[in-house]
């Protein structure tokens, strides 16, 4: 392999892990929140750019994906208001189910919408073929944009969750419920935020990565099932970790491409899944100890 | 007393089955019997499902994948021609003990294939050893981590399907022949053998729902039941919880993949979308919808909605249906929908609104 493929596949692999990585934080915020897992996570990246792809044949792309962004975020209020937030003290089992179930009606009504076809965004700047060259190897400026955007992204909700009093808040809502009860905290408006927070940046990541990924309506389920895979491999409702876990789940797959069928990169993730949920639960990362107290 | 209360349904069952025949024999309805052998056979998945998730408590999103395990490899191993391997000691061996086949193919070669009796014990043996092997170290998962491994599960045999070229890639198999049980009883889809394919799915959902039925009224039944309930309190009681959740994994896992194993030769063929996670999702819906702990739940709705299914009842809507039982029956009656108490849910429901408007007011 010449370094040149070699930096195309790491680019390749970065970015698609920083996707899975931002996936993998929308699972942890509202993990942390409610302890639920919310199997519909692909599906807000999925409505964020099939959405901004509707938008833009009204309106510029920056306005388009604002749009986007903002009305997804509105389905995952929705979503936490009619399906979650009346429910007293749900079984597990239970609130997989409904989750799943939210997930193929999102699915469903995404293809009633937009039918089966695939689209895309426009690129940011220039086109398919623009290029620059780092290394050696052509990169895509739109590559670079979903990097960019994505680190930007993961900055701002960590120091959100440090340093902003609503950030803290949600903090306590997820280390116990019942003390940020106590404490004043409406923890079931905070539990509404975590959905609006998770939908709103499964829609940017959504958006940004349109233009090289593609949209459709079925991409969901496998966006999920990625962005979990990363979420347990860097520890379930641990953020930080979940960037370098969506990164080396990321580089992995891209470089598998050079060794096995390319119908078998899907299979990867999923083995890799089973093989850590087999081997350690809590995560690469995550020490079994530090997996009972819950912290962001 | 309890002996009679028990097989009861299953005699009411079997009068039920013979008299919808009877009754499309003398209104000209017969085509209805092919849909209700498929559901028969669904429903077999459906009702081994439940055990497992209704009385042990252990969800399972990976179904579809042991139903494609049988069905597959029933598939393959009786349509794939050895023909040119016939030198080869193996098949030689085969053939000698009786396991392999001659026939004339549709262009008149000369085919060499496994005995579908034979096929479909190493389909199901295959099913059951996978399902032991992954068993272990996925029943002690809980929760979101048991959902997301058995998902995981289901899409690496999905995968499997669709990739490799010895199971027909996305084209799925074709061509399966009938599956002889016994002289003069098979199974497949030709138009002459309807009545007899019909009473043959519904002989195998008795024989499975009895079985089913001892099951949960035995010894192991009552483990399942009380690790349902607090797995750690089974546990200091003594009972192998390990052990008891892996039986009963293995056991539904083989009950899916015989259902595969029979609709294969039925429809005379398999698709990628058999192993799907929708039909994953499909089983556990139904099971749901059947009130989860209660096998005669979970056989009629396996039946009903997978008929209305199979008429195509629900148009291109039809996974969109199963999303949106599985939510409602979810958020309204968890407990599925024979258990339903109108005039309580409709209280229930009114005093959450007045508490509602009572809290606010009060702010």
């Amino acid at each position: 392999m010449t370094p040149e493929l070699f930096i195309q596949y790491l680019f390749a692999g970065i970015t698609y892990g920083i996707i899975y990585a931002i996936v993998a934080i929308g699972f942890n915020i509202i993990y942390n929140t409610t302890g639920i897992i919310n199997f519909a996570q692909g599906e807000f990246v999925m409505l964020g750019g099939m959405i901004a792809i509707t938008m833009h044949s009204v309106m510029p792309i920056p306005l388009a994906i604002v749009a986007a962004v903002v009305i997804t975020m509105v389905v995952g209020a929705l979503i936490e208001m009619v399906f979650i937030r009346w429910l007293e003290s749900p079984s597990v089992l239970r609130m997989i189910i409904i989750t799943i179930g939210i997930s193929i009606l999102a699915r469903e009504v995404a293809l009633h919408i937009w039918g089966e076809s695939v689209r895309a965004l426009p690129y940011f700047i220039g086109n398919e073929v623009t290029s620059v060259s780092i290394l050696g190897a052509k990169i895509s400026p739109q590559v670079l944009w979903v990097i960019g955007v994505c680190s930007l992204m993961v900055a701002g909700l960590s120091l959100f969750f440090k340093f902003t009093s609503l950030g803290r808040e949600m903090r306590a809502c997820a280390a116990n419920r019942r003390a940020a009860t106590l404490c004043g905290i409406n923890t079931k408006n905070m539990v509404t935020l975590s959905f609006v927070l998770s939908a709103g940046i499964g829609a940017v990541a959504g958006c940004v990565m349109s233009p090289i990924t593609y949209s459709d309506y079925s991409m969901g389920p496998n966006l999920a099932i990625k962005g979990f895979t990363v979420a347990i491999l860097g520890g379930l409702g641990n953020s930080v970790a979940a960037v370098t876990a969506g990164l080396l789940l990321g580089i992995i797959e891209a470089f598998s491409i050079s060794v096995l069928p390319l119908a078998f990169q899907d299979a990867i993730a999923t083995s890799i899944l089973l093989l850590i949920l087999f081997v350690r639960p809590h995560g690469l990362f995550g020490s079994s100890e530090a997996a009972s107290l819950k912290e962001f | 007393m309890d002996l009679f209360k028990r097989y009861f349904p299953v005699f009411s069952l079997l009068a039920v089955v013979v008299g919808i025949q009877v009754v499309t024999h003398f209104t000209e309805t017969t085509y209805y019997l092919t849909q209700l052998t498929m559901s028969a056979y669904y429903s077999v998945v459906v009702i081994g499902l439940c055990v497992l998730m209704g009385y042990g408590g252990q969800i399972s999103l990976g179904h579809a994948g042991f139903f494609a395990i049988g069905g597959y490899l029933a598939g393959a191993l009786t349509t794939h021609n050895l023909i040119t391997l016939k030198g080869h000691r193996l098949v030689s061996l085969l053939d000698n003990v009786g396991l392999l086949v001659d026939s004339k193919g549709l262009y008149g070669g000369d085919l060499l294939t496994v005995e579908p009796w034979a096929a479909c014990i190493i389909a199901v043996l295959t099913a059951g050893l996978i399902a032991f092997a992954i068993g272990g170290p996925i029943l002690k998962l809980k929760g979101h981590y048991l959902a997301m491994a058995t998902l995981g599960f289901g899409i690496i045999i999905y995968r499997i399907a669709l990739a490799s070229a010895y199971f027909g890639e996305a084209d799925g198999i074709s061509e399966v022949p009938g599956f002889k049980l016994l002289p003069g009883i098979e199974v497949s889809g030709s138009f002459v053998s309807r009545v007899l394919n019909y009473y043959i799915a519904w002989g195998m959902v008795i024989v499975a729902v009895i079985l089913l039925l001892n099951l949960i009224h035995s010894r192991v039944g009552r483990a399942l039941r009380s690790i349902h309930g607090a797995e750690e309190a089974a546990n200091a009681m003594g009972v192998n919880t390990a052990r008891y959740k892996l039986y009963i994994f293995v056991l539904s896992a083989v009950f899916a993949a015989l259902a595969g194993v029979f609709v294969t030769h039925y429809n005379g063929g398999i698709g990628p979308s058999e192993a799907g996670v929708m039909k994953s999702v499909r089983y556990v819906a139904i099971v749901a919808v059947g009130g989860m702990a209660n096998i005669w739940g979970a056989l009629i709705m396996g039946i009903v909605l997978n008929f209305l299914s199979l008429r195509g009842v629900f148009g291109s809507y039809d996974d969109a249906v199963f999303g949106v039982i599985l939510i409602i029956i979810m958020l309204f009656a968890p407990q599925g929908i024979l258990n339903i108490n109108p005039g309580q849910k409709v209280k229930s429901l009114l005093s959450f609104f007045v508490s509602k408007s009572g809290e606010e007011t009060t702010e």
